[in-house]
């Protein structure tokens, strides 16, 4: 079953498009690297899944309802219910704690919970760094905290942009395990990457080009495990 | 945990460990409150201060009699006197004139309370001592001149009346008493043209005693009160009727008026400097937390959310600006009060809510622009990747 559907997308700045005529489909559960150089339209596809931009012209069915000509408000809600969204540079509020960065994303959802954002931490293993502000977190264990923070409300997809742009190897390890484990407890994860090494242990890869789909292949190495 | 609970632990939190930006800002917010709180208990002790000062400029009021046929006498001063309220009465000198001869000259004499005339008349200055022992006189600086009179020098001064005994000789005796001169009394005023005894001395010459012709009065109160006096007083005690000294009365009012304009004016100014700083940083602030912004947009918040969050630290910030101001500010009053007017001031209560109530709605009103700002931040724009 698709959870998202994106049917002939373009998105046009002046006599720039960014996005051409782009069409695809993500089920539930699946993991979807979207890969292409820089200025193919791999951002703007991510923001316009993200509920951050909206599209020129075509659908974007996300969850069986179009949101491609929905308000902003709309838009925010959305976003907050449905979409997580993990970031290269982790975009942590350095006044907060990690575990109160986590409820952040609670507080604007629903209620905060401190416990369940002590487990969501856990599930990253950064609870014993809960309560450390983000200056005293490396970069990997900052990404984590992102990684909690973007699972918290159960997403129905997770959206993450060069999640491993900022991190050295063995904290870009420890990323695609936790992304591993999301997809395993059967979280739809869509990477916009750079990295063919992360777009490698996806199980589908979406190659885009000057804004078309180039290329759109199942990754024959990919490991369900 | 409550939203509202976490809501005040994110204001709280971005306030206490980004507290070197916010410090200018609370600093503009306690500086503008303390003006505020400052300039206001100023304002309001001012005519308390200030009459006391210009009670230094000799009496605001007398008392004469109503008619040719009342006299003042010390009854009915006492009783006019009594419907001043307590603690305003800061002196009363009553005055007896007459005219008496020394040295063959007319010369006039007045009989008073010296104690009385000290108070009512701080600015005179006197060469010498003020009487305070029988026969003991204080000579105008012109009559002093005109008789030749020094301070330790003595004359005698007769009483002279239609009624004087007749000796056989032909010569008639008029009551007469030695008198020492204390000191030579200097106003710039008719005062000099005057010797001043005591009123003992000069009912002791006379022969008759009781009789006020005028009473000198230095009260301190606003305008508006002396003038309910000159109705009142009247009305209690028919014989007495109160005049206000205008010259005095109406230079202490204009002097009030402007002083308080000043103060309002200075009051205004200061809360509005301190508004454009308060904005200035706030500005300042939401440019510098855009990313910040644009995480929550992105995690969800509503304009209204962002709005919320943004005011509630500039709120928080104006409440605590003000309760500080609040304190310094009396400190300053307190200073300000002692070094210029050598008085002691009481801490104003309702100035602590007003103070930060006025400090919560000038941050306020100076966070709106930058927090509209706030909400026109784009999340794709702030959040893009490099």
């Amino acid at each position: 079953m698709s959870v998202l559907e994106i049917k002939n997308v373009s998105k046009i700045y002046g006599d720039l498009h960014a996005l051409d005529n782009v069409s695809l489909s993500v089920e539930e559960g699946e993991w979807v690297a979207i890969m292409g150089p820089s200025g193919s339209g791999k951002s703007t596809l991510m923001n316009i899944i993200g509920c951050m931009d909206k599209a020129t012209s075509g659908q974007v069915i996300l969850d069986g309802r179009d949101i491609a000509k929905e308000s902003q408000k709309k838009l925010t809600a959305i976003r907050r219910d449905k979409i997580g969204l993990i970031f290269q540079q982790f975009h942590l509020v350095n006044y907060l704690t990690a575990v109160e960065n986590v409820m952040v994303s609670q507080y604007y959802h629903s209620i905060p919970d401190e416990k369940e954002a002590l487990e969501a931490l856990d599930r990253v293993g950064l609870r014993e760094r809960a309560h450390h502000l983000p200056s005293q977190l490396s970069g990997g264990e900052q990404q984590r905290v992102c990684i909690a923070r973007a699972l918290i409300n159960y997403p129905q997809i997770v959206l993450a942009d060069e999640p491993t742009g900022n991190l050295d190897e063995a904290n870009e390890n420890i990323v695609l395990d936790i992304f591993k484990q999301l997809h395993k407890e059967g979280t739809t994860l869509i990477v916009v990457t750079h990295d063919p090494e992360v777009g490698e242990v996806a199980q589908r890869t979406i190659t885009l080009e000057y804004g078309k789909i180039v290329r759109d292949v199942k990754n024959a190495t990919f490991q369900e495990t | 945990m409550s939203k509202r609970s976490f809501f005040f632990k994110m204001i709280t939190s971005s306030l206490i460990r980004r507290r070197s930006r916010m410090l200018v800002a609370l600093l503009a917010i306690a500086v503008g409150g303390t003006i505020l709180s400052g300039l206001v208990t100023i304002y309001y002790d001012v005519p308390r201060q200030m009459g006391n000062e210009f009670r230094n400029y000799g009496a605001n009021m007398i008392f004469l009699a109503s008619s040719n046929d009342v006299q003042l006498n010390a009854e009915n001063v006492e009783e006019a006197k009594s419907h001043i309220k307590a603690g305003q009465l800061i002196g009363a000198a009553p005055f007896r004139y007459e005219m008496v001869q020394i040295h063959e000259q007319p010369i006039a004499v007045a009989g008073t309370d010296i104690e009385g005339a000290k108070a009512t008349s701080p600015y005179w200055l006197v060469d010498g001592e003020w009487p305070a022992a029988p026969n003991e006189a204080l000579v105008g600086k012109k009559e002093a001149a005109h008789l030749n009179l020094k301070a330790g020098d003595t004359f005698n001064m007769v009483y002279s009346t239609e009624n004087d005994e007749v000796l056989e000789s032909g010569e008639t005796v008029a009551p007469t008493a030695k008198m020492t001169v204390t000191g030579i009394l200097e106003t710039g005023g008719s005062e000099e043209e005057y010797i001043y005894i005591s009123t003992d001395d000069l009912e002791a010459l006379t022969g008759s005693a009781g009789r006020i012709d005028v009473v000198e009065l230095s009260v301190s109160a606003e305008r508006d009160e002396l003038e309910a006096y000159t109705q009142s007083i009247p009305a209690a005690v028919p014989e007495v009727t109160p005049r206000l000294v205008k010259r005095v009365t109406e230079s202490e009012s204009q002097v009030l008026t402007k002083l308080q304009a000043l103060v309002l004016l200075v009051t205004s100014v200061v809360l509005v400097l301190t508004m454009i700083c308060v904005a200035t940083t706030m500005t300042a602030v939401v440019t510098e937390r855009r990313k910040e912004i644009g995480l929550r947009k992105a995690l969800g918040a509503t304009d209204r959310e962002i709005v919320g969050e943004f005011m509630g630290e500039g709120l928080l910030l104006g409440g605590f600006g003000g309760l500080i101001g609040v304190f310094l500010g009396f400190a300053f009053a307190q200073y300000v009060s002692r070094n210029v007017f050598s008085n002691s001031i009481t801490f104003q209560f309702w100035l602590l809510p007003v103070t930060v109530i006025v400090s919560i709605l000038v941050t306020g009103l100076a966070c709106l622009l930058p927090v509209r700002n706030a909400t026109e931040v784009d999340p794709a724009v702030v959040l893009k990747g490099e």
